[in-house]
């Protein structure tokens, strides 16, 4: 399941969100945080390994914690996900080039070059970047830093899908928190 | 209006109408504390022991109604809040927790008492601050306050560091107001869960009502009794929900759950509609939840949208406050007449009655049931009754019939022993007025025991029945039915409690035969002042009905037959 959750930016907040997680029993698979087009919003994608009726008591159990303005279930929602991932790879001045066309073929980058290794540097859907890692590593992958999946849904304005309240909120609107 | 952190920490309790607060002070929490002097009008409460003040404060907000408020410093005196901070998030008890922390350029430097309380709280707090700038001070607490008893309520701590309290800024309290956040949102009256409710409602043959905590915390009772009225659907009750329906009320069954009667328990399995009102489906409640009462519907009238579909599966939820939602249901709901299902309980019920222990003849045992049953005979059913955590709490709810709501403070969900005692001594200050008894075991009272001294201190009149059995009695049962008898770390010394109390000042007696307890409640209850009873009852003895922790919920283990055991005795 692919969560959105829209967090004001206190501190601790990600500690509260990560703490809910680990005490409510669901293991976070992937977590990225960052800015949004609103100063003092941070925006969360998190992965979990659960259900959809964990996801509804995550989403539920979200709403309870006062710094959460919005939560989105986009794991069925037209979305567009995606990760970025930076692979170091061994490279012989022998082995070099055929790495170079795989980037190539793979549509990734290569932002460092040396005379033992390359950096290759890829954002794509995460079994893309699987795929890719998997070619490179016969070749020995010398270290990688993913950054785990970053989601938006696709079209003009996202939809809450936990609207329990019955009521129109909007992105502006931060009164869907109930922090019961 | 300049004032320090420390002031602005009193000016804002004065204006939430903050009468009592229980604390204990300490280095970091100084500066308040000498602020203190400046507002007469807010008595302090000196504990014994910090876990005392979260209680205390836990049993102020139960009792009376509004925000319990214990203070305390860093470090030791934060963490020994932890215990009744979880006690009160578990029971939804709204409270706000006050701690000292160092000063904010030591934090993280391990400080001499440093402790990160906002962390070690996190998961047992609806919310904590950590304040470090005297301007913060007054939003925070406002936004505390309306956090712990808005929507479900709960504890909320706020962590001032001491520079925060030295500091001075401008106290502005109409500024502070906490921005506006909807708490909770009924359902409007038009959603399409009300009709589908209605409809279940209205065909239902063998409804229950769940009667649970949220009835007491939404001020639904008038509107409860309404509906079961109107409906003719019998009311079971959570632990905490005892009191939300008159115990004397003919549509009342009593306790539900792992030592609820046979008969609410049969009913519930044998219901074809459960209407739960407040209250979430405890394993203590629910039993093997497979096999929960599995011909019927559930409606579930719940605040925590969390809490709906989380231990069962509901087929209609209305989120809300319990009040607003009933007063939309009460003018639609047909009047019913349940007589076949009202009959069959009363049938259910014929078969137990020969089991009660008040059927049971004086074999010269005294029986922690008689005690309490008698005290509840004594006090006409309208003392506050403060528990503590064990067999003698299942007796009290078994045995002290509550009329009224508010009545029993007990520790539910967490099941904190050593509750009592404190959780009094907070609501005979949300109650003065109100006779407030503590029915403790012998292993929890000793938990807390010190808090002798508070009330000795305070002057307080609370009538203290300890139910000494020797042993840590629930475990001992469990020792009993599913450990062979193998009864270890169980026996437990006590001390002669009458002694004890006579340390602090206070007069006691010991009741060892049945005809001296009523005697010993009348003299109790005459004397002005606490008074301690130490009641000496059969060491050996068990809760019945028990449903085993995840067994079927109809499948009991049964008091034994009034025969047999008089047979035993004889």
């Amino acid at each position: 399941m692919t969560l959105v959750v829209q967090v004001e930016n206190k501190p601790g907040v990600l500690n509260r969100v990560a703490s809910l997680f680990r005490r409510r029993g669901f293991n976070i698979e992937s977590l990225t945080v960052g800015h949004t087009e609103k100063p003092g919003v941070s925006r969360m994608t998190i992965v979990v390994d659960t259900d959809e009726a964990g996801a509804l008591r995550i989403e539920a159990n979200l709403y309870k914690l006062v710094h959460v303005q919005r939560v989105e279930n986009v794991t069925s929602t037209p979305s567009v996900f995606r990760d970025l991932a930076m692979i170091k790879v061994a490279a012989t001045p022998e082995t070099r080039a055929e790495i170079m066309q795989l980037t190539h073929v793979f549509r990734a980058r290569i932002v460092d070059v040396n005379s033992e290794s390359l950096v290759i540097e890829t954002t794509g859907a995460e079994d893309k970047i699987d795929g890719l890692v998997e070619i490179l590593r016969g070749y020995g992958i010398l270290e990688m830093a993913r950054t785990g999946r970053v989601a938006m849904t696709r079209g003009p304005r996202p939809e809450a899908s936990a609207n329990a309240s019955g009521q129109d909120d909007s992105l502006e609107d931060e009164s869907v928190s109930y922090s019961v | 209006m300049k004032k320090t952190g420390g002031e602005i920490i009193w000016e804002c309790l004065k204006q939430e109408g903050v009468k009592h607060i229980f604390g204990y002070p300490g280095g970091a929490i100084l500066p308040a504390y000498d602020a203190l002097c400046k507002y007469p009008e807010i008595h302090h409460v000196l504990v014994r022991h910090e876990q005392g003040a979260a209680h205390m404060a836990d049993g102020y907000a139960r009792a009376g109604g509004g925000v319990g408020v214990a203070i305390a410093t860093s470090g030791p005196g934060a963490t020994n809040l932890v215990t009744g901070i979880a006690t009160a998030m578990m029971d939804s008890s709204p409270m706000v927790c006050i701690t000292g922390q160092v000063g904010s350029k030591l934090i993280g430097y391990d400080a001499f008492q440093e402790t990160d309380i906002t962390g070690i709280t996190l998961p047992i707090t609806k919310h904590n601050y950590l304040v470090t700038r005297a301007e913060d001070l007054a939003p925070a607490m406002r936004e505390a306050f309306w956090l712990a008893k808005s929507g479900r309520p709960g504890p909320v701590l706020i962590d001032v560091t001491k520079d925060a309290q030295q500091a001075s800024c401008e106290f502005d309290w109409d500024a502070a107001e906490p921005r506006h956040r909807n708490c909770c949102l009924a359902a409007s009256s038009a959603a399409p869960q009300y009709g589908e409710a209605l409809e279940l409602i209205n065909h239902a043959k063998r409804p229950v009502i769940l009667a649970g905590h949220g009835i007491l915390l939404s001020g639904a009772m008038r509107e409860v009794c309404a509906f079961a009225e109107r409906t003719q659907a019998p009311v079971a009750m959570t632990l905490l929900g005892i009191g939300s329906f008159p115990a004397s009320h003919p549509l009342n069954l009593g306790m539900m759950g792992m030592h609820g009667e046979a008969w609410v328990n049969t009913a519930i399995q044998e219901a074809d509609l459960l209407l739960a009102f407040g209250m979430r489906f405890d394993d203590r409640v629910t039993g093997n939840l497979k096999t929960y009462a599995p011909m019927a519907k559930k409606i579930h009238i719940e605040i925590d949208q969390a809490e709906v579909n989380k231990n069962v599966k509901i087929d209609v939820a209305l989120i809300g406050d319990l009040r607003q939602v009933l007063g939309e249901l009460l003018p639609r709901v047909d009047a019913g007449n349940r007589e076949p299902w009202l009959s069959r309980i009363h049938e259910l019920k014929g078969d137990s009655a020969v089991r009660d222990i008040q059927n049971l003849p004086d074999d010269g045992h005294l029986y922690a049931a008689h005690v309490v049953n008698d005290l509840w005979r004594e006090t006409s059913g309208e003392a506050v009754v403060v528990t503590d955590v064990g067999q003698h709490q299942m007796w009290e709810a078994q045995y002290y019939k509550h009329d009224q709501p508010r009545t029993l403070i007990t520790s539910g969900g967490l099941g904190t022993m050593g509750f009592a005692l404190p959780a009094a001594i907070g609501a005979k200050f949300a109650r003065p007025d109100a006779e407030v008894w503590v029915v403790a075991g012998d292993g929890g009272f000793q938990m807390t025991m010190a808090e002798l001294a508070t009330i000795a201190q305070e002057r307080l009149d609370i009538k203290v029945a300890i139910i000494n059995n020797g042993y840590l009695g629930m475990v001992r049962q469990w020792q009993e039915f599913f450990y062979e008898r193998r009864y270890k770390a169980t026996p437990l010394y006590s001390p002669d409690f009458v002694k004890l109390a006579g340390a602090f000042d206070l007069p006691g007696a010991a009741v060892r035969r049945r005809a001296d307890v009523v005697p010993t409640i009348r003299e109790a209850r005459e004397h002005r002042g606490t008074y301690v009873i130490n009641f000496c009852v059969e060491q050996e003895d068990s809760v019945f009905p028990m449903v085993p922790a995840g067994a079927d919920l109809h499948a009991m283990i049964r008091r034994p037959s009034p025969l047999v055991e008089t047979a035993q005795d004889l």
